[in-house]
């Protein structure tokens, strides 16, 4: 049985988008309690449509926001209302790769700045040199020249820029990354080297990731879990393979059932559920389940009852379906 | 006749560190009532070609050889005595019998017009229907696309839709004119994966009413594997393998098809299948190799690719592929 290095327990994150003085105060509930468990050196594929919250969820999971209410546990130590020096030190054990590798470098900084700043930040070695060795050493390991040091990012294309933003994440030997979107800006080709890299990473340095996006094919090739979101909450969650092949939640079912097969007898032979409708809005979510309104399973009950996650077999489902 | 020809059409963007060769030597066919899927990675030209064809080149673009016949009517730049002749052929012709429909509908419509006036412009323009009978067509268009209330949408601003509806009002733009081919350009890139799915039924199910020929530019093969009847494979501003999407995606010949197909996940397929990614990045189109585009990623490169543009070798009548490896005298092992 492998140990639970982070633990999310119905945490809540909202935003204030009052416009103006006087006016009634509104708030999008990004993420309205989700609970999970993340294991060591095992990969959490987070999945959801746009504004369903996963990325919100990332990020105060590294602490860029602050939680309404709830718990992130890591390492076993309550981490969500930490401050100052314990934040510092917090950030050193877990590191963010982020989905745009145009945006998250900073063009004016060579690429050996760029991965060397952490290491300052931290103090994690004594002098310029060991740090150069060490940025020599993991540009090695993401697939980069050692020659590339002195060079800026807008000398690479996107696969590249993605590995110096993984060095950067590892400059720090952190025992967690979250991965937010870390393929989606990047061409297909592209993409399976730095699914392949991050799993590669991870055998060999024992790390835990928490994996983002929205291609379900790709998470579900690198996650050992699988976590559905839609519109703040947690719909289903459990081992990939068996969310895949038995999804649970109404949701899960067409959201799976909409991903095109590249296989053309497969993909103009297959009847799909395809949902009707759009997310409703974040600032107004529907009563009752999120989802009640594109559910064809829907019963009087989903339209006034928030269901709560259910134990069903090795995973969680909230969906008064599955209750006994 | 087939509806659209292209033959060794090349287009050059003129930079300041030189010419970049976007599309070298494309051609291809395309019947009536067929759906042609055209994928590549960013860069591979898919789209420049596309603009090529419609007209719709950036200022620094320019169609340098090659034909382009269109129902019967060249439409290559050449052909017309200037510019000015050119531009207004063409604006005769597209939103007429030929349809667009681009990856981002918010920056296709115009955000200060009513949906109204956008659809009923290509109407008035191309046909001599009075307004009122294209306020009527236009609303029979989006019924046909599948926007609820058409009455009362009509009247609204682009703003007003998501993204979704959006982009089926771009379709319904398409649409208008019964054109007899259309060109979408990454048309559910932009959308998430449930929505994509009702974009994509919507294409499907128009198929089937319209004898409208598609072009279908996308990266997806999932999309590709859903819709389209043949397959062109780009890379590096050629066409490395055409075939009908049986031939595509169960006897790929290219190393490139073959790279591509081997490195997406199938999550119908049991996992732990690892991944193979091509690796290297593609060429830079400024100073494009002289042999084969693929040539620094290929596994199997031989000599010969590295001095030489690969011939086409035909496989069946639908399926051809320009590459070395498959040629009549290399040794086969």
């Amino acid at each position: 049985m492998s140990e639970v290095i982070l633990s999310v327990k119905n945490l809540k994150t909202h935003f204030d988008v009052t416009k103006g003085l006087f006016s009634k105060k509104q708030v999008v509930k990004a993420v309205d309690g989700v609970t999970f468990d993340v294991m060591k050196n095992e990969t959490f594929g987070l999945v959801g449509e746009s504004g369903c919250g996963k990325s919100t969820l990332g990020r105060t999971i590294v602490k860029l926001y602050d939680p309404v209410s709830g718990n992130i546990e890591f390492n076993g130590k309550d981490i969500s209302n930490i401050k100052g020096k314990e934040l510092k030190s917090f950030r050193k054990d877990m590191q963010m790769i982020f989905q745009d590798p145009y945006a998250s470098l900073n063009p004016r900084m060579t690429v050996g700045e760029i991965i060397k700043e952490p290491m300052i930040i931290h103090k994690i070695y004594d002098t310029d040199k060991e740090r150069e060795e060490r940025v020599v050493e993991l540009l090695k390991i993401v697939g980069l020249k050692p020659d590339h040091i002195r060079r800026y990012p807008a000398e690479f294309s996107g696969g590249q820029r993605q590995r110096i933003g993984i060095a950067r994440a590892l400059a720090v030997n952190p025992k967690f990354i979250v991965c937010d979107e870390p393929i989606s800006a990047l061409d297909v080709s592209i993409q399976a080297q730095v699914i392949n890299l991050l799993k590669n990473i991870q055998k060999e340095m024992g790390l835990s990731y928490l994996f983002i996006a929205h291609d379900l094919s790709m998470v579900k090739h690198i996650s050992d879990k699988i976590g559905v979101m839609y519109l703040g909450h947690m719909m289903e969650c459990g081992p990939s393979n068996d969310v895949y092949h038995r999804p649970l939640h109404p949701y899960t079912v067409a959201l799976l059932s909409a991903i095109p097969i590249p296989d053309p007898d497969i993909a103009k032979t297959k009847n799909r559920i395809v949902l009707e409708g759009e997310i409703p809005s974040p600032i107004n979510p529907p009563k009752g389940c999120p989802f009640c309104t594109r559910c064809s399973k829907a019963s009087e009950r989903c339209y006034s009852e928030t269901p709560q996650p259910i134990q069903v077999g090795n995973r969680l489902v909230s969906c008064f379906l599955y209750e006994k | 006749m087939a509806l659209l020809e292209i033959k060794n059409l090349s287009t050059q963007f003129t930079m300041e560190q030189g010419s970049v060769q976007a599309v070298r030597d494309v051609s291809f066919t395309l019947e009536q009532g067929e759906v042609l899927g055209i994928v590549g990675e960013s860069g591979s030209g898919k789209s420049q070609t596309m603009y090529s064809i419609i007209g719709l080149l950036a200022e620094n673009g320019k169609v340098t050889d090659g034909s382009i016949l269109f129902d019967g009517q060249d439409i290559s730049p050449s052909s017309f005595k200037g510019r000015k002749d050119y531009e207004e052929a063409m604006r005769k012709i597209r939103g007429n019998t030929m349809g667009m429909i681009f990856q981002d509908p918010m920056t296709f419509l115009n955000p200060v017009l009513k949906i109204e006036t956008q659809l009923i412009e290509p109407l008035m323009n191309h046909t001599n229907m009075s307004k009122s009978q294209a306020h009527e067509r236009a609303l029979e268009l989006m019924r046909l696309v599948g926007i609820p209330s058409p009455e009362k949408r009509i009247q609204q601003y682009p703003f007003e839709f998501s993204g979704g509806m959006r982009q089926r009002i771009v379709i319904a733009m398409a649409l208008a004119c019964n054109p007899k081919l259309i060109i979408a350009d990454e048309p559910t890139t932009a959308l998430d994966v449930t929505i994509q799915a009702q974009v994509l039924e919507l294409i499907d199910h128009l198929r089937e009413e319209s004898d409208s020929a598609i072009i279908m530019i996308t990266h997806d093969l999932g999309v590709v594997a859903k819709l389209c009847d043949r397959v062109a494979i780009m890379y590096g501003g050629k066409i490395v393998e055409i075939g009908t999407d049986k031939e595509i995606f169960y006897e790929p010949k290219h190393p490139y098809t073959l790279g591509l197909l081997s490195c997406i996940a199938n999550p119908e397929v049991d996992d732990d299948v690892e991944l193979t990614p091509i690796p290297g990045s593609p060429p830079d189109l400024l100073n494009p190799p002289k042999g084969c585009p693929f040539v620094d990623r290929c596994e199997k490169a031989m000599k010969i690719c590295k001095q030489y543009m690969p011939e086409t070798t035909e496989f069946s009548k639908t399926h051809q592929c320009a590459c070395w490896l498959n040629h009549s005298k290399v040794v086969k092992k």
